[in-house]
């Protein structure tokens, strides 16, 4: 079992990041926290999805470079979702100053309270 | 003509850059443009339309490189009808917000984003690309629902982002998984390389549980529909008449899509858990999406977990999986959107007029605004299922097709459902037609200051140039006289299609037959 996970280190950190993600999306009240998790959670996606492209002993991929080569494809994608999710975090934080700049507030729960006043 | 399906996805993209540019000269150039690019977009996409609906589906190279390699545009009946719907249902919703919505030049330009968004998703062939214009989709979505002004929009964009995000990153971990196991991303390479690789393994099936429970989140099936409720009662009117309509219809197109072309009915056939998945979610969405619906006292709220109901029906006929079922589906796909659109429109033609948006305030409605109780009245019947009215051939095909495949538990379901949307537009009917208004003064005590600011968040949005929202008090004079033609012109329209659409549905389901029986092929 040990050796499996070993073997398997980079998956089993990606989905460590993954759950640690999902808890902090899920569990923390500071709104600020929550887009922190969502990111922590996208990285553990990125990396997951770039260790399946990993291969022992490869060469970069180029076309001079020696036969066994890493597969392209899989970090031109995860580009694209990086850069997909910079502009989330973006808007995300855009958000978050438009909810304090109404509430005075990032608290979940005192956001709640003010809100239920209105 | 050759390069439509590349122009109908770049035509919003380049009407959105050009209302960003004309916004820097001039301040309220936004409407004009993009009107333009919208009718524009109608041109091009009904012009794709006509070739897609043939024998072949319309295949387009993007860039040069071939098939499996490049990514791969790819337009049959199913995705012209979206992107149709698409295309119209976005000039409709501009011809309302032209007085009603936000109006800045920003708030056009992230329209067209998610016109494009939306477009692409429909006609992409290609997973990764799809997760692209799924994202671009969300981001613009967040961002219109944001629009509204004060805390109350922020915050509902902000949850919507956060849980959209998840699902997102579901469906990109799902796609993951598919390129592991098979090397490909393209929809129809992939359904060949996942039949050799098998449907019994364990990759595969993961690939299928991420990629349709991240779409679940979008399309807000039951337990994770949390953020619609909030998002749509948080934007502005004509913003959550265009979402409603839209952004949950194409993810349900890409869940039929990802099922159908992608796993293929062989997936399903060989995964028994595939199909009990997709049942379930679907009959706890009907049922509890109804019950939600009939507890809740806002109207756009209400309306939302409606949706939540009506997206389990068209589940529902993704997992019975017959011909007869995937039509009912796509007819009930375009059919909800028109309903679900015209509703919150009408719902906001009724705000701004008596600032009513409880159902309290519907009270006597038919005597003092007849001809917004009577559209209400008309696309509320559509989407309980009354006859000639395009909500009942949708829900006729699906039950239709539960019966042929002898799902009886799901079949019962089906029939309920109807009873179930009576339940939640029954109320308000009978409120609008049969009970006295109010007296003017009880009206406007309880809900007088929160409705004056509400009515102020609706009309203004974020225009820089809005009128006074400080006027609250006074709002009621002020909301009456900006309802506009085009505004009543757009709820009469909605009532009326929902009624002709009704009528030609089943020349539509005829047409659309060769595209289902390919699909399921």
């Amino acid at each position: 079992m040990i050796d499996l996970l070993a073997d398997r280190l980079y998956y089993v950190v990606s989905f460590l990041l993954l759950g640690v993600g999902t808890y902090t999306l899920i569990g923390s009240r500071n709104v600020v926290k929550k887009v922190i998790g969502m990111n922590v959670f996208q990285t553990g996606i990125f990396l997951f999805f770039i260790t399946s492209a990993f291969v022992t002993g490869a060469s970069p991929p180029l076309l001079t470079a020696p036969a066994p080569r890493v597969s392209p494809l899989p970090h031109v994608l995860i580009l694209t979702a990086i850069v997909v999710g910079v502009s989330l975090t973006a808007v995300a934080l855009g958000l978050v100053v438009r909810v304090y700049e109404a509430y005075g507030t990032l608290d979940e729960d005192a956001i709640r309270r003010v809100s239920h006043d209105e | 003509m050759s390069d439509l399906p590349a122009l109908v996805v770049a035509l919003p993209i380049l009407g959105s850059v050009a209302v960003l540019l004309a916004g820097l000269v001039r301040p309220r150039t936004g409407w004009p443009i993009t009107v333009l690019a919208a009718v524009g977009q109608v041109v091009a996409v009904g012009a794709l339309a006509t070739r897609a609906f043939g024998d072949d589906p319309v295949r387009y190279v993007v860039g040069g490189f071939t098939a499996p390699f490049g990514i791969e545009l790819y337009v049959d009946g199913l995705s012209a009808s979206m992107a149709l719907l698409v295309a119209v249902v976005s000039v409709g919703v501009l011809a309302y917000a032209r007085t009603a919505g936000p109006r800045s030049n920003p708030f056009y330009a992230t329209y067209l984003l998610l016109v494009a968004g939306l477009t692409g998703m429909s006609i992409t062939g290609d997973v990764f690309n799809m997760y692209v214009f799924l994202e671009i989709t969300g981001l613009t979505a967040y961002a219109l629902v944001a629009s509204g002004e004060g805390g109350r929009s922020a915050l509902a964009a902000l949850k919507y982002l956060l849980v959209g995000t998840v699902g997102a990153s579901l469906f990109l971990l799902g796609i993951g998984y598919a390129y592991v196991a098979t090397g490909t991303l393209n929809m129809h390479d992939l359904s060949t390389q996942l039949a050799d690789v098998g449907y019994a393994d364990p990759l595969v099936q993961a690939a299928f549980g991420l990629l349709v429970v991240g779409l679940f989140v979008k399309v807000a099936v039951f337990p994770v529909h949390t953020w619609q409720p909030t998002a749509y009662a948080g934007a502005p009117d004509s913003v959550s008449a265009f979402i409603s309509a839209l952004v949950s219809t194409v993810a349900a197109y890409a869940l039929i899509r990802i099922v159908f072309t992608v796993f293929t009915v062989d997936f399903l056939a060989a995964n028994g858990f595939a199909g009990t998945l997709l049942a379930a979610a679907a009959v706890v969405s009907i049922v509890a999406g109804s019950v939600l619906a009939v507890s809740q006292t806002e109207i756009k709220r209400m309306l939302a977990y409606s949706s939540v109901s009506q997206f389990g029906l068209v589940l529902a006929a993704v997992a019975v999986a017959n011909t007869t079922a995937l039509t009912g589906a796509a007819i009930h796909l375009v059919g909800h959107a028109v309903m679900k659109g015209g509703l919150f429109l009408t719902s906001g033609l009724i705000a701004t007029e008596t600032g009513a948006r409880s159902i309290d305030g519907y009270d006597g409605l038919a005597e003092r605004l007849p001809a917004g109780a009577g559209a209400f009245g008309v696309l509320a019947l559509a989407m309980v299922g009354v006859p000639p009215a395009v909500g009942f051939v949708g829900k006729w095909y699906v039950a239709l097709g539960a019966v042929e495949a002898e799902a009886w538990p799901l079949a019962v379901v089906i029939f309920a459902s109807t009873l179930l949307t009576l339940a939640y537009f029954a109320r308000i009917v009978e409120r609008m037609y049969f009970r006295e208004a109010p007296a003017a003064d009880a009206n406007v005590e309880p809900a007088g200051a929160e409705r004056g600011t509400r009515t102020a968040v609706a009309t203004d949005g974020t225009g820089p140039t809005g009128d006074e929202a400080g006027s609250s008090p006074a709002g009621d004079a002020l909301a009456a006289a900006r309802v506009s033609l085009g505004m009543r012109a757009t709820v009469v329209a909605a009532a009326v299609l929902a009624i002709v659409l009704g009528v030609a549905a089943f020349q539509y389901g005829q047409l659309l037959e060769p595209t289902i029986e390919r699909l399921l092929s």
